[in-house]
């Protein structure tokens, strides 16, 4: 029973690289056994040279600071309104019930689809992409705030009474506990969110970032440094995505969405 | 509050029993027409009728009956999360409701045990149980003196900087317990603490909870379907009916304490059951 917990801990450290390896194969045997064009998918080895001669030299850097940035700063925005407004809307029933067909209608529009509009409005600078990313990340931070907030147990709600205890102290040792998986549950969907915001943003406009290195890999038709900055931006969104992850796990050790054992 | 203290000075509950019959001692709990109507959608619901009920300091009162007889209901009131629609509800002659405000002064002395443990997650079982001292500002190291000390008497030792998702449902309990007893409350109020616990944990923690009992001098409600639970523990076993909720009987259970497993093969505790068990089948 026990190796078999043990093996069950180990197995995706196992499958993970040999998943890795099965990806790399069927793509080199997709271009020289049959001879994909190069322009359309470039051999693994090519991507690689690509990915070094980016990572060794110091231009990437820049782009990867400048996308690094508009997502952190645009995700803290949205952690920060989408918990106020979530606090407010999940007490407020009848402020709920009034603006929730104005929530449900911005939150069905394609948001990337006002990215002109933001660049229109702040130019082609890193403003319009903090926005994007920021407005793309809010709605899974507030909507499970909101739910957080409502779902805290009416016995645990009951002990607090019970003891008298304070507006404040219940909100320490009550509310923002039974809250906080929530909030992180909306972080974890919201960091995803904020990379694919910054870099639909920089597509889009603009002369910086790792989107802006995509669009010009494209356009001097060099398939190999596209999907080169292809492979960054999945490493750093993991690592953005581990970043959070990470923060639960210090924050919140006691819920059962970190397996402890 | 200090007069009622100084002519009662023993908490046991005999002399308790005996000054209540001279008539000398205020009640340390007092129900005067308490009444309670719920407003639902299909009309009002009456859940209590006309309650009157004197406890005295140190004594343990059980309430029996069927479901929905009101006994949650009650114990809600004197705990102060349901306020009564009239009728007076007073702690050592302190009125606890005040214009519709709970008198939290009058509700330091007493200490609410749930059906449910509702230990809270995020606090380890010394945390959890150390709580309502926290509230009260005391500082962290006596907090967790006290709260080892407590998982001795409930029997959790060792399980202090467990949290409360790797016990079971009847340690959980007993830390719910224990976190009740932390500030020392001079009243305690039981909604069927034990009703999710099997048979032999059950009587493990009645008998536990007779020794705490026992030693903190405690006033004691404690809520229960179980006849036989109600008798074991009480100094007077009081009898609710449903619709509308209300007391039909008080009776007293003279069997000598300590009481142990065997009292409930002696012919007093069996005759007692069975009158209160005849009475229950009455309403049908």
């Amino acid at each position: 029973m026990k190796d078999r917990d043990g093996l069950m801990k180990a197995l995706p450290w196992i499958s993970s690289p040999i998943l890795v390896v099965l990806l790399l194969a069927v793509w080199q045997l997709a271009v020289s056994a049959f001879g994909v064009s190069e322009f359309i998918l470039p051999p693994p080895l090519e991507v690689w040279r690509s990915l070094v001669d980016l990572v060794s030299g110091s231009a990437v850097w820049a782009d990867v600071w400048v996308t690094l940035y508009e997502v952190i700063i645009g995700f803290v925005i949205a952690l920060v309104v989408g918990m106020v407004f979530g606090a407010i809307l999940g007490r407020m029933v009848w402020l709920e019930r009034a603006v929730q067909p104005a929530i449900v209608a911005f939150q069905v529009i394609p948001k990337v689809a006002f990215i002109p509009i933001f660049v229109i409005w702040f130019g082609f600078g890193t403003t319009s992409k903090i926005i994007m990313a920021a407005i793309l990340a809010f709605f899974p931070i507030m909507l499970n705030v909101m739910l957080g907030v409502r779902s805290v147990d009416r016995g645990h709600r009951d002990v607090m009474r019970s003891l008298g205890a304070s507006r404040w102290a219940t909100f320490k040792s009550l509310d923002l506990p039974s809250t906080l998986p929530y909030v992180f549950a909306g972080a974890e969907v919201a960091i995803v969110f904020a990379v694919i915001g910054a870099i639909v943003g920089e597509y889009l406009g603009g002369s910086e970032g790792l989107g802006h290195l995509v669009v010009a890999s494209l356009n001097a038709l060099d398939a190999p440094q596209l999907f080169a900055v292809i492979v960054l931006l999945a490493v750093m969104g993991s690592l953005l995505y581990l970043v959070v992850t990470t923060a639960k796990r210090l924050v919140i050790p006691w819920h059962e969405s970190v397996g402890r054992r | 509050m200090t007069g009622s203290h100084s002519a009662g000075t023993t908490t046991a509950a005999g002399a308790a029993t005996a000054d209540r019959a001279a008539g000398t001692v205020r009640p340390q709990l007092n129900l005067t027409g308490v009444n309670k109507v719920y407003e639902g959608r299909r009309g009002e619901t009456v859940a209590l009728s006309d309650v009157n009920l004197s406890i005295a300091r140190g004594e343990f009162i059980s309430l029996v009956g069927r479901s929905g007889c009101g006994k949650t209901t009650l114990l809600r009131i004197l705990s102060g999360l349901l306020t009564p629609t009239s009728g007076v509800v007073e702690a050592d002659g302190q009125n606890i409701w005040r214009n519709g405000k709970r008198n939290d002064e009058a509700f330091q002395q007493f200490g609410v045990v749930f059906q449910e443990a509702n230990l809270f997650p995020w606090y380890t079982v010394a945390e959890n149980i150390s709580l309502p001292l926290k509230l009260r500002g005391v500082g962290k190291k006596a907090r967790l003196a006290r709260a080892s000390e407590l998982c001795q008497l409930v029997g959790l030792p060792g399980f202090e900087k467990a949290y409360p998702g790797e016990l079971s449902g009847g340690m959980r309990q007993r830390a719910a317990i224990a976190r009740a007893l932390s500030y020392d409350p001079t009243i305690l109020l039981m909604d069927e603490p034990f009703g999710a616990l099997d048979a032999l944990t059950r009587d493990k923690m009645n008998l536990e909870l007779q020794s705490i009992h026992a030693q903190a001098g405690a006033t004691v409600v404690f809520v229960t379907h179980s006849i036989s639970e109600a008798v074991f523990l009480a100094d007077r076993v009081v009898l609710l009916t449903p619709r509308p909720g209300r007391i039909r009987s008080i009776t007293p259970v003279p069997l000598e304490r300590p009481r142990s497993l065997e009292t409930e093969t002696s012919a007093d505790f069996q005759r007692i059951v069975r009158e209160l068990r005849r009475e229950l089948d009455e309403e049908d």
